[in-house]
């Protein structure tokens, strides 16, 4: 028992002592960062484009609309490409294509390695072992090796890829949140929360879990940028989307043979910079919003 | 022995934060003659521990010191880097609270005190190095000093790890020993073991000793002068049997009258009532003025200074009639 | 603890023989795995209305115990006897309702009360979980606020927008909505500021009188525990080794321990300070791993023999009054030795 009341340097930390932030207010402090404002004004452009592209899109993805290979003129803003096909607008097809699957394995790992890593953490025991072996398993294969095997074991096609890639990434997350589970489970407010006669579930709802999900949350948001290069390597390496989708790692592929004819494959890699780009973004901003102890330093 | 050694004038300390500055240290006067121990008592955030940092030039870099210190007449502040280090560890030794972290964990404690040593007398042989590694662990009454200088910081326990600073901080013969909370961090019968050797070193070296410390029971104990900081400013300065017995400042009366005591029982404590200011929102008079139960007009609105009143010096307007009138208002109370 | 003057009534906590060990791997790679004894067979009793502190330094136990007693820690045996029920012989679902009658204040309020909760949320939870009536437990809490000084609209706050005390105030609160009859209070005011821990024990003091509360206090400051409590257990690796009222313990101290303990807590009192005679213990106290033969106390006591080492000193009256385990009791006032003559200026 030490009498901690004294640290050097954080001596000088005055109270917080600001009347009522509330939650509104932290979510105005959060757009303001100029970090996850880009990113969040990339994310809804993309939004937008993926809702309404088939209502204003200049041509159709998968009609020959013009002369093969045309570079970027006023007509075709990104070119057309061996078939004749605008790669604008196949660019802007594509998010529908990458984003949704992105979010899809996202929520489905962080989903299945959520339940697993807060079962393994807060029960201990055997089923920690039993999860975290399957995890360490999982994740001794590289990611992208991993994904190809499974993927061709079960075929070509995107919906083989989602499950490929939820099965590379769930453990990440599982390993995320048992450890932050773990360190939770330490406070002081659970054996609070035990001394009022609260149930382990409610412990582990109440108590545990939304002060264990912050790590969960950034990661999350950084990995989408990830999904989307796993897909797109998927896609180039013939495993995901099939041809003629307008997939951009596909696109890529294509584009790939014409080597002269450079806007065909770099269109869709500018896209998924700035998707990449947008989602780190967010993530970097979130992780220095959340992180209590670094804000407050 | 009543030369002046370590003197600060106006001694001020700010911290940039978001959205404003942190006034840890509002102009500080100490002075430290030679062979003395002077105690700066304060609670968090009063920023005792501040003001030694600043002059050793220990702060974080969102740190603005500014006003003057000086050491044996050479100046402290804004000394260039090569001259802070040379002092530290040197002529001034440092114990800190928690000597786990300010151990390094992959060097045995021998080869850290040997280090200490070599930094500051490059010419001395190896073999004199050692000799006197276990000279100073013998010093702070560590048990087969032979050995125990081949141990790792976390193979000691927490009183022993102080003792090790301890020795770091006192192997250059410094003339002042400067200790942040040396044994809050301790239990009490480690803290007891801790203090006599602090005291006995003390004797035997003739240093002066700054102590820093939120405890008034350890200050009774081994200081001669007591500096009381509240808000980054000392309110009030004597001896320490003066400032026990005869304080001036409302806020030193109120942390005694509020202090439990192992030798009487029965007595109420009385709370000093409130908090403290906020550092980045202080108010334009005293600082103590929103807790102080004799406050007047005027400690609203003017700042006091340090002024001797009998035999301490104290910061306060209503000095002396201050802890007079606390004492008719408790008789009426009671 | 015999208490002669209150032996006729039914204590309202019974501790007997209480051992709570944890498994350890002793340091090393090819350290083994051990037993560490943090309780090593502890009993007392607590009456209603009435404080027991368990006093002592880091790792001898005590927090353990009052966990053990307020059951966020199963023990691995003995009894806990509270209110006349054993708890060891209830199931899960009956000690979950059993709780509502002794809570637990925690030394960290910081880390005690949780982050994503506000206050009132904080202080509903309890009362949710024991299913009384929202219209009820509003109004408890409504008193309860405005008995420990925090204010209605404070309950829409987070825990992170109010200082250390007023946190702690919020813990105490939170303690207090079940009305349950003990509190074992661990370390309420170590974390905190001088001048807030006197409100704070003020508080404690003004709770235990009005609301008839009984009060396990976990210390390690002997001033904290002289000024509130009416008995006192002092605990060496493991076990009570000595206990009595507050002024058996404190001024006919008879356990070298205790002695060695009074004289190094500091009093506040210059002339006071200067003028006690020291007791300044050798070394560190042991490991409880392996803690050592006989009394555990021997390795680092002046007075020890061979009889130290062979036999454990059991804690009984040597004919003083109060308990001690100690093989050569000696009855010492080490807070003040000599009848001093402080003139104390004024």
């Amino acid at each position: 028992m030490t009498v901690a009341d004294e640290s050097s340097v954080d001596d000088f930390q005055p109270q917080p002592a600001e009347p009522d932030p509330g939650r509104k207010r932290s979510w105005r402090k959060l757009v303001r960062r100029p970090q996850i404002a880009f990113g969040l004004i990339v994310c809804f452009i993309w939004l937008v484009v993926i809702l309404t592209v088939h209502w204003w899109a200049p041509y159709d993805p998968y009609e020959s609309v013009g002369d093969r290979l045309q570079p970027p003129n006023g007509d075709f803003w990104f070119g057309t490409d061996a078939l004749g096909r605008d790669v604008f607008t196949r660019v802007l097809y594509g998010a529908r294509q990458s984003l949704p699957i992105a979010v899809a394995v996202i929520a489905s790992a962080v989903l299945i390695g959520s339940v697993l890593g807060a079962a393994a953490g807060f029960l201990g025991g055997w089923v920690d072992r039993v999860v975290m072996r399957l995890a360490d398993v999982t994740m001794a294969f590289p990611a992208i090796l991993l994904a190809m095997a499974v993927a061709a074991a079960l075929g070509p096609g995107l919906k083989n890829g989602f499950i490929a890639m939820v099965i590379v990434w769930w453990p990440i997350y599982a390993r995320l949140l048992r450890a932050q589970v773990i360190a939770v489970k330490q406070r002081e407010h659970i054996e609070s929360a035990v001394s009022i006669g609260a149930t382990q579930g409610r412990i582990l709802r109440k108590h545990v879990l939304p002060l264990s999900f912050t790590g969960v949350l950034v990661n999350a948001t950084m990995d989408l940028g990830q999904v989307v290069l796993l897909t797109a390597s998927l896609s180039f390496l013939g495993l995901g989307a099939l041809p003629p989708a307008p997939e951009w790692g596909a696109m890529i592929t294509e584009g790939a043979k014409y080597f002269y004819q450079w806007w065909i494959a770099v269109a869709p890699g500018v896209a998924m910079v700035t998707v990449v780009l947008a989602f780190n973004f967010l993530g970097d901003g979130l992780r220095d919003a959340l992180d209590v102890k670094a804000a407050t330093r | 022995m009543n030369e002046v050694l370590l003197q600060t004038r106006d001694l001020g300390v700010e911290f940039a934060v978001s959205g404003g500055a942190v006034h840890a240290v509002r102009g500080v006067d100490i002075d430290v003659r030679r062979g003395e121990v002077v105690g700066i008592v304060g609670e968090s955030g009063s920023g005792k521990s501040a003001t030694m940092l600043a002059l050793l030039g220990l702060l974080a870099p969102n740190a603005k010191v500014h006003g003057s210190a000086s050491f044996n007449g050479i100046e402290m502040i804004g000394a260039p880097h090569e001259q802070l280090r040379a002092l530290r560890g040197g002529r001034i030794g440092m114990v800190f609270q928690d000597p786990m972290t300010s151990l390094n964990p992959v060097l045995t404690v021998g080869r850290q005190i040997a280090e200490a040593i070599e930094v500051h007398q490059p010419t001395l042989r190896p073999k004199r190095v050692m000799a006197r590694v276990q000279e100073l662990l013998e010093v702070v009454a560590i048990p087969n000093a032979s050995e125990r200088m081949r141990a790792y910081p976390h193979e000691l326990s927490g009183g022993m790890r102080q003792r090790v600073m301890i020795a770091m901080a006192v192997a250059n013969d410094p003339e002042l020993i400067i200790a942040d909370e040396p044994t809050t961090a301790l239990d009490v019968t480690i803290q007891a073991q801790i203090l006599t050797v602090l005291a006995d070193l003390r004797s035997r070296t003739n240093s002066a000793l700054v102590i820093i410390t939120h405890d008034l029971g350890v200050v009774a104990g081994v200081a001669d002068r007591v500096n009381v900081m509240y808000a980054g400013r000392v309110v009030e300065r004597g001896p320490v049997e003066e400032l026990f017995y005869r304080n001036q400042h409302p806020y030193t009366a109120g942390l005694l009258a509020c202090l439990p005591r192992l030798d009487t029982r029965g007595r109420d404590l009385e709370p000093i009532g409130g908090a403290p200011p906020l550092l980045d929102h202080l108010p334009k008079g005293c600082a103590f003025v929103s807790r102080c139960k004799v406050a007047e007009p005027r400690c609203h609105d003017v700042d006091p200074q340090l002024r001797d009143v009998g035999t301490v010096s104290v910061a306060c307007h209503v000095a002396p009639a201050a802890t007079s009138a606390m004492k008719a208002m408790k008789a009426v109370d009671a | 603890m015999t208490d002669l003057t209150q032996a006729a009534a039914q204590p309202l906590l019974k501790v007997r023989d209480l051992v709570k060990s944890f498994p350890v791997r002793s340091s090393g790679f090819r350290g083994g795995r051990g037993l560490v004894h943090a309780v090593a067979g502890v009993s007392f009793d607590l009456h209603q209305g009435q404080t027991l502190s368990l006093v002592g330094e880091s790792g001898c136990g005590k927090s353990t115990t009052a966990r053990c007693v307020v059951r966020i820690l199963d023990p691995t045996s003995g009894q806990v006897e509270f209110d006349g029920v054993d708890l060891g012989t209830l199931d899960a679902a009956a000690l979950r309702s059993a709780r509502s009658k002794f809570q637990m204040v925690f030394q960290d309020p910081q880390a005690s009360l949780n982050p994503r909760m506000t206050v009132g949320e904080i202080l509903a939870e309890p009362l949710k979980i024991h299913h009384i009536p929202g219209a009820e437990g509003r109004e408890r809490i409504r008193e309860l606020m405005s008995l420990v000084q925090l204010r209605s609209a404070d309950l829409d706050r987070y825990p992170h927008q109010f200082s250390g005390g007023q946190r702690q105030r919020i813990g105490i609160v939170r303690a207090l909505v079940l009305e349950p009859k003990l509190i074992a209070l661990d370390e309420p005011v170590s974390a905190l500021d001088v001048s807030i821990q006197a409100e704070i024990i003020r508080l404690l003091e003004r709770l235990r009188d009005q609301l008839g509360l009984s009060y396990l206090f976990i210390a390690h400051d002997l001033s904290v525990v002289r000024h509130l409590s009416e008995h006192v257990a002092v605990m060496y690796l493991g076990k009570i080794v000595e206990s009595g009222t507050n002024d058996e313990v404190y001024e006919q101290s008879a356990h070298p321990y205790t002695q060695a303990l009074l004289a190094a807590a500091p009093i506040p009192d210059p002339l006071i300070e200067r003028s006690r005679d020291r007791i300044v213990l050798a070394g560190d106290p042991p490991s409880p791993i392996d803690p050592p033969s006989g009394c555990h106390f021997r390795t680092r006591c002046w007075k020890a023999q061979d009889r130290c080492a062979e036999e454990a000193p059991v804690l009984a009256d040597p004919g003083i009054g109060h308990l001690v385990a100690c093989h050569f009791p000696e009855v010492s006032n080490v807070i003040v030795q000599q009848p001093v003559d402080f003139r104390r200026p004024t």
